[in-house]
């Protein structure tokens, strides 16, 4: 950046970049099938969901030796994805890690996405969604699903922020650069831009508003993983009873989070051609984070099962038997191996650094992280203190039903809708920081 | 017990006939003072101490409100604050459990539960692989140090002063927190439909007896609350043929038995037999007390015996 760029070729570089990045806003090449795709979990969703309304939770696989299923372990799930916000754009970029300029905007963009629904999971959740303002007019304060909720809305306003405010100049730059768009999407655009015109001022407060909300969002983020796991640690039931669940939950949120980037990373770049801007440089990088973020999870882990299946304590005995070699054994080793273990040890081979096998890496590990939730959730809710007894056989398992399936797909058809629409109205790259790293000036970016 | 608590009655009673005597003013009564000395008189207490007579015909019975009359609020208040000056105990006495099951029938039957809906059930137990099997009914234990309540985000479920944990299905909004928190597997949940809603029963909710019970809230044991307002024993208590529940108020160390209606002191009936709560470890102080299994009075069903082998096979 010492050797300054002739203002012609900056020019150039700057048409390049900022081109290359707006294409997707106004190319949508395949578009109408994913959202016909979308459209048809939401409309499946919102069918089973009035089905749920209409007769009651009855319609799921949960009963009273299950009284938490998949819903629970989805929202689990979701608040793990949301927790990526502030790995990526806040700690990396507060330790002052370059390389991370264009994946910030994806992180949060997955950020608010995922804490956005994750609320609504909870209100599937409920049996009578109707008394939803109970939790306002009655809240109590002990409840650690107040403190969940608390947490959860504060992390979704800062992501939110997090989001839009680097958005200001990009803003500005895509109004200015697409004087066709729909009158709604201008009027997007200008709003967000909030009278952007690239002061030196202007540049000074959005600095630092960002700074401070990266430090800001740090706390906040691993509060609402630590709190989400309380909802579990604050019982003294079987498989839950656990002093690490805190820091367990936060670590494997990183692992889930990193491989949730990494597959929209792969996504972006080939569907939206942004082959300059997410190179294999980045996946290299990312492949490493994975491997470290996995290693930490790894030791959790360890602390999570080898310490009570070494004291094989009554009750925790027979709920380990089951995870290690019983009836949980085949979810609970899918869930450790491409969960936890592939993530470890592959991306330290460079080849699997690579976009594709990284991707592939990253997928199945979103899906052992989902599975993971699954076996943290339930199985230990089926091995109570007291036998089940004198109730009806299907007690002694949970097995999820076609609508409790079809509302789970449905919250993760409404997260990945939000993306989409964010990644069609938004860049998904930020144009001004990138423009910025190559060395071009601020009145040309602004200009 | 009964004659005991008899007697406190009719104190309580004439305290509330002073109450009324006290607000239309001592005053104006002596200034009814007839020259006739027709009516019996009866000597009642002043709220400040002091004894005086007065004829039973000038004293109206004071109103206390019957359950009936009761609006939905007035039974919500009511039940949340409980029946001050108690602490309620169950002693279930294992040595005399032989399964007749009808404490879970009378509860089911007043509460309207479904057949796997439970407040009460009647375990199969065997603590360990080598020691007897036994019979053994779990309520609620009503903790002292609750779980469930701790949990409840809305304050739906709570503890009151005379120690039942109690639930409004009014305020409830079904996220089953505190059905994940129960170490002792204690609470159901109306997932569907309930027996009151396909009857339309359009009773006034009664938080005492969780009744008409509602689709998507709670329901669980509550120690029969709307009995004991009523100064009975709770259901399960009473429908036992066998002696097996004693049921009371520690503060005055007594549990009347619910079969032979015996009252024994608390302290003693639980010293004599070495009297335990379940799970202890886990320091959720439970109101409810068990005596052991021992030269138990019916014994251990073959059947019940082989179910018991083979779950343990099964399910641990």
């Amino acid at each position: 950046m010492s050797d300054k760029l002739p203002v012609e070729e900056q020019k150039k570089r700057f048409n390049k970049i900022a081109d290359d990045i707006i294409r997707p806003i106004t190319h949508h090449g395949g578009l109408q099938y994913w959202v016909f795709l979308l459209s048809l979990i939401l409309t499946l969703f919102g069918y089973a969901y009035f089905i749920q309304v209409k007769d009651g939770l009855g319609v799921t696989g949960m009963h009273d030796y299950t009284a938490w299923g998949m819903y629970i372990a989805n929202f689990v799930f979701f608040v793990a994805a949301a927790l990526i916000g502030m790995l990526i754009s806040a700690v990396l970029g507060l330790i002052g890690l370059k390389w991370i300029t264009p994946i910030t905007r994806i992180a949060e963009m997955i950020a608010v996405a995922f804490a956005m629904i994750a609320g609504l999971v909870i209100v599937f959740d409920m049996g009578r969604p109707d008394r939803l303002l109970n939790v306002f007019i009655h809240g109590r304060v002990q409840s650690p699903i107040i403190w969940d909720l608390t947490v959860v809305q504060v992390y979704t306003i800062i992501s939110i922020l997090l989001l839009i405010l680097p958005l200001i100049p990009d803003m500005a730059i895509v109004s200015k650069r697409i004087p066709n768009a729909p009158k709604w999407e201008k009027m997007i655009w200008n709003f967000l831009s909030l009278g952007w015109i690239g002061t030196p001022e202007q540049y000074k407060i959005i600095h630092r508003s960002i700074r401070v909300l990266s430090i800001l969002i740090v706390p906040v983020a691993l509060m609402i993983h630590t709190v989400t796991s309380w909802l579990f640690a604050m019982t003294p039931r079987i498989g839950w009873d656990s002093t690490v669940f805190g820091p367990y939950f936060v670590t494997g949120a990183f692992v889930t989070g990193v491989a949730g980037v990494i597959v929209a990373m792969y996504f972006f770049r080939n569907n939206y051609k942004l082959h300059d801007y997410l190179t294999d440089f980045h996946f290299d990088k990312m492949g490493k984070l994975f491997v470290l973020v996995a290693m930490v999870y790894m030791y959790f882990n360890i602390n999570e099962f080898l310490v009570p299946a070494y004291k094989m304590k009554a009750g925790d005995n027979h709920h380990i038997m089951t995870l290690f070699v019983g009836s949980w054994a085949g979810l609970f080793w899918f869930a450790q191996v491409f969960g936890n273990i592939l993530p470890m040890f592959l991306p330290i081979f460079k080849y699997f650094r690579k976009p594709m096998p990284l991707m592939l890496i990253s997928v199945l590990a979103i899906l052992g992280a989902w599975i993971k939730r699954y076996i943290i959730v339930i199985p230990g809710q089926l091995h109570p203190f007291l036998p089940i007894q004198n109730v009806p056989e299907k007690f002694h398992a949970y097995i999820p039903t076609g609508p409790e399936i079809a509302i789970t797909l449905g919250t993760i058809g409404m997260a990945i809708t939000i993306i989409t629409i964010f990644a069609k109205i938004f860049p998904v790259i930020p144009i001004w920081e990138v423009a910025e790293k190559e060395g071009i000036d601020k009145e040309i970016i602004n200009e | 017990m009964s004659k005991q608590k008899k007697t406190r009655k009719d104190f309580l009673k004439s305290g509330l006939l002073l109450g009324a005597a006290a607000t239309t003013g001592i005053g104006l009564l002596s200034s009814f003072k007839a020259p006739e000395v027709t009516s019996e008189t009866v000597k009642v207490m002043t709220s400040d101490g002091k004894l005086v007579e007065v004829e039973v015909n000038k004293l109206a019975e004071p109103k206390i409100p019957k359950g009936e009359d009761l609006t939905l609020s007035d039974l919500q208040k009511r039940g949340r604050e409980g029946i001050p000056g108690k602490k309620w105990v169950m002693v279930i006495d294992l040595s005399k459990c032989r399964n007749a099951r009808k404490c879970m029938e009378a509860c089911q039957h007043a509460h309207h539960l479904k057949p796997e809906q439970h407040h009460i059930n009647v375990m199969q137990m065997q603590t360990a692989e080598y020691t007897a099997p036994f019979y053994m009914p779990k309520p609620c234990m009503h903790c002292d140090n609750t779980p469930c309540t701790k949990v409840c985000p809305v304050d739906a479920t709570f503890k009151r002063q005379d120690g039942i944990v109690l639930i409004d299905n009014e305020r409830c909004i079904g996220c089953r927190f505190c059905v994940a928190a129960c170490p002792y597997s204690a609470r159901v949940f109306n997932w569907s439909e309930t027996i009151d809603e396909k009857e339309n029963n359009q009773d006034t909710y009664d938080i005492e007896l969780n009744v008409p019970q509602k689709k998507g809230t709670i329901s669980k044991c509550i120690f029969s609350a709307d009995r004991l307002r009523r100064e009975e024993l709770p259901y399960c208590v009473s429908a036992c043929p066998n002696g097996v529940y004693y049921f009371g108020d520690r503060n005055e160390d007594a549990v009347t038995n619910g079969t032979t209606k015996e009252t024994v002191r608390f302290s003693e009936l639980i010293e004599k037999n070495g009297g335990y709560t379940l799970m202890p470890e886990l320091g959720t102080k439970p109101s409810v007390y068990y005596l052991p299994p021992k030269d138990r009075v019916f014994e251990f069903n073959e059947e019940d015996k082989k179910k018991l082998d083979e779950e343990r096979e099964h399910h641990g």
